[in-house]
């Protein structure tokens, strides 16, 4: 049977039907489908972790007590990870261990675009790269394979474009592999103190040798002979944008990027007069084959930044622009993505936005709030950052910083790597409000759970994170409670915080308007009362979409009601999407938004 | 060999059931014959930024994205997005538009004006245009959610799938209680 899958719904099939019974991850943008829809399989278990590296950790364990294991991340969770990954290297896996990166070539949803090959080759682990859902169904059989066959991790890499992008699959059935039970682990191999683990760096070479042998004869690294008088080296879905463009030439396609079949690329560049890389982000492969004393022509065309599509390659191959009749430069108003209309981030990020204070900020859906209007976050490094940096700025302006210094930072970014940061604010002391912005879920990434939500990814109910004990714990001494609906206390609590010495912890606690039904969202909506409102534009700092200014039409009459100045416009407001959150009622001063009546 | 895949992108703003127009889209395809690949971007992007999606088929695809000035039909949900991608558009390609406006913030704060005259700068480029009220239609169908399925009709008369497999597609695609009035709006953007 053909069905049209996602190629990281395609990894969770490949995967189950290869006997797969154990995954762990932490949700992130290419990525996350990979382990929710794994985690729908009978059988398996899976599991959010709070953080990338006790996912890998947790696989690694899996893997040593036999199992075929699978580690699931975006590519800037391998950073999180890589503790654990250089050193599970040296140790290999005994049973399976998969390591999934995903990727996000031109930045779609991260904070960088880093070229996660570089650690396959940092790591000395080998790396498979799909180029479409088919091949990504069946090359993570073939990555579990390799692991058990070579004892070693083994990195399975899609771009944004292979996760996220649908085609035909032909599932199969599932197998069970025969299990492979361990009696008692060998000390000598798991026991990494530097007497043992200078025989594994051995061993690791070894294996590395071993590799590159099985690269020359391995299934998916193929060569397709077509016109001689180009031939292009490419890996997972830049084959695909070249062979759109260029269907004639011959194609050195790998599956594997490393180690890589120098066997293979020399047969393949004596084979054709000339020699492409077509590859997205570093000259990973043009490298390696410089390094070889071929000539090849890479990233002297090709872009280094952002993902490639079939123009890309065909203009940098070709020497100039393609051909499109429609417009080039027209002035559209951008649409950036915002909070959506009721989310609870926005009263907070008001509040922050209006306060002469610095904001360090984090990653989430929170960090929208860096935008117009409302402006109520100023810096954004890494999951986790907000409280480090909030505590080194305070720390270095001394006495010029009190009351000067905010981190804030989600639930699930807290749980993720904050609570150790937040320790040091305790041990260290210093002048920091830190707030944690509860939505009781992992919003950016498509609502996961998490610790602090009671729930386990398999759903079931489980045991509880308590935020308020674990911040005593940690030694915060005050903590607050606030309800960021509320813009006026919000302001007084923040205030009051501010000019209390030492750390404190604000809470601000309210649930992602997603998470809500619809019948406790909407009871009541809010709409502009013509009559009163006199278009001074305080409703739009919230910058809430339901929410819009429009100018009068030339020579217009109307004046602001009770004076004689002349009225430039107003607000209106669409009740279709209004949640009826009341922000905007709070902040305006003529009480002119009105309820708009009880909504069905 | 001739490249032979044809390309429609679906293109809107989140929210606009943009990703599960082009999923069904993608399984009618595939169900006549054709090998079917599809991008779409999730995460970030999907807070009420913008979304597209490429749906491309023919007898072999290769790409899953479609390179500038190579698109066959470009499905807009939303009026002013159509500009957005024009330079996707190949010469002679068809513009569906949804006549619906959503404003981006610029123009909710009032520092930029909602584009007036967006069929009238399309048509400087491409002759093959319809503008239809998907809105209005989805509302006449009995539900106002069923603009993106108003959309699929419209787009259905340029594609090699038949009437019966259309109706075979819709059946499996919504849940029983929601079958007729997609049905309806399915047909009211077919004859739109
Ligand atoms: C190391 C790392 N892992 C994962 C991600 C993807 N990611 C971005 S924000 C986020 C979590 C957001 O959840 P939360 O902090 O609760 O904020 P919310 O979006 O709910 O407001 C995740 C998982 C990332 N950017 N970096």
């Amino acid at each position: 049977m053909k069905i049209i899958m996602s190629g990281n719904e395609a990894i969770a099939r490949g995967a189950y039907e290869c006997g797969a019974t154990f995954a762990s991850g932490y949700p992130g943008t290419p990525s996350t489908e990979i382990l929710e829809e794994f985690a729908k399989y009978e059988g398996v278990y899976a599991e959010w972790s709070p953080n990338e590296k006790v996912g890998l950790e947790v696989a690694i364990g899996a893997a040593m007590a036999g199992a075929r294991a699978m580690a699931v991340m975006k590519h800037v969770g391998v950073n999180v990870a890589a503790d654990p990954l250089f050193t599970a290297s040296y140790t290999g896996t005994n049973g399976a261990l998969v390591i999934i990166t995903a990727d996000d070539p031109s930045l779609h949803s991260s904070q960088n675009e880093q070229d996660n090959r570089n650690y396959a080759k940092f790591a000395k682990i080998p790396m498979l790269e799909p180029s479409d859902s088919e091949e990504a169904r069946i090359f993570i059989k073939k990555a579990f394979e390799i692991s058990e066959t070579f004892d070693t991790p083994v990195f399975l890499r899609t771009t944004t474009r292979v996760s996220h992008s649908k085609s035909i699959v032909e599932p199969e059935e599932p197998v069970k592999p025969e299990k492979r039970v361990v009696e008692r682990l060998d000390p000598s191999k798991y026991v990494m103190v530097p007497f043992n683990a200078r025989n594994r760096r051995i061993v690791v070479e070894e294996r590395t040798k071993k590799l590159q042998k099985y690269a020359e004869t391995f299934s998916e690294n193929r060569l397709e002979w077509n016109d001689r008088k180009a031939g292009i080296i490419t890996a997972g879905m830049t084959y695909n944008y070249a062979k759109d463009v260029f269907p004639a030439y011959s194609y050195l396609k790998l599956g594997m990027v490393h180690p890589l079949p120098e066997g293979l690329i020399r047969e393949f560049a004596r084979g054709v007069r000339k020699l492409y890389v077509v590859e997205e982000l570093d000259p990973f492969i043009e490298e390696h084959i410089r390094a070889m004393g071929i000539k090849v022509v890479g990233k002297s065309v090709f872009p280094y930044t952002n993902e490639f599509d079939p123009g890309v390659v065909e203009e940098s191959i070709k020497g100039r622009p393609v051909r499109s009749v429609g417009p080039q430069n027209l002035n559209i108003p951008p649409r950036p993505p915002n909070l959506c209309p009721g989310c609870p981030h926005r009263g907070l990020f008001y509040v922050l936005g209006k306060m002469k204070v610095f904001v360090t900020g984090d990653i989430g859906c929170y960090t929208l709030s860096f935008m117009k209007p409302l402006e109520g976050l100023h810096s954004c490094i890494c999951m986790g950052a907000s409280i480090g940096t909030a505590h080194g700025i305070s720390k270095a302006l001394r006495e010029k910083g009190k009351g000067k210094v905010v981190g804030v930072l989600g639930d699930s970014t807290f749980i993720h790597s904050g609570i150790t940061s937040l320790l040091n604010t305790a041990y260290n002391k210093s002048d920091v409000v830190i707030i944690i912005a509860d939505n009781s879920t992992t919003a950016m990434t498509g609502m996961q759970h998490h610790p602090g939500t009671g729930t386990t990814l398999q759903g079931n109910m489980t045991a509880t994170l308590d935020f308020e004990i674990l911040a005593k714990g940690l030694g915060i001494e005050s903590i607050r409670i606030i309800d960021p609906y509320d813009l006026k206390n919000t302001r007084s609590v923040m205030k009051e915080e501010l000019s209390r010495p030492g750390p404190s912890l604000v809470i601000s606690r309210a649930p992602c308007v997603l998470l809500l039904s619809k019948t406790t969202l909407r009871k009541k909506t809010f709409r502009i009362d013509e009559e009163k409102c006199t278009g001074c534009k305080a409703c739009l700092g919230l910058g809430c979409p339901p929410i819009s200014w429009h100018r009068f039409p030339e020579g217009s009459e109307r004046t602001v009601p009770g004076k004689t100045k002349k009225q430039e416009g107003m607000a209106t407001i669409d009740s279709a999407f209004c949640t009826g959150c009341t922000l905007c009622q709070q902040l305006c001063g003529f009480k002119a938004i009105v309820e708009s009546g009880e909504v069905s | 060999m001739k490249n032979t895949t044809k390309t429609i992108l679906l293109a809107g703003v989140g929210g606009q059931g943009i990703l599960r127009a082009s999923d069904i889209l993608s399984m009618a395809l595939m169900a006549s014959g054709f090998d079917v690949k599809k991008s779409e971007v999730h995460g970030m992007a999907q807070r009420g930024g913008c979304v597209t999606s490429h749906v491309r088929y023919g007898e072999k695809v290769y790409s899953p994205i479609a390179k500038k000035g190579s698109v066959d039909i470009l499905l807009s949900f939303e009026k002013l997005e159509t500009l957005r991608y024009l330079n996707y558009m190949k010469p002679g390609a068809r513009i569906i538009l949804n006549e619906e406006e959503l404003f981006p913030p610029s123009v909710n704060l009032g520092e930029a004006d909602y584009p007036k005259d967006v069929v009238e700068t399309t048509k400087k480029y491409f002759k093959n245009i319809l503008s239809i009220n998907a809105t209005a239609l989805a509302f006449q169908a009995g539900n106002i959610r069923t603009a993106n399925t108003v959309m699929i009709g419209v787009v259905s008369r340029y594609m090699d799938v038949t009437l019966k497999t259309w109706g075979e597609i819709l059946n499996d695609a919504f849940p029983k209680k929601l079958i007729a009035v997609n049905m309806t709006a399915f047909e009211l953007g077919r004859s739109a």
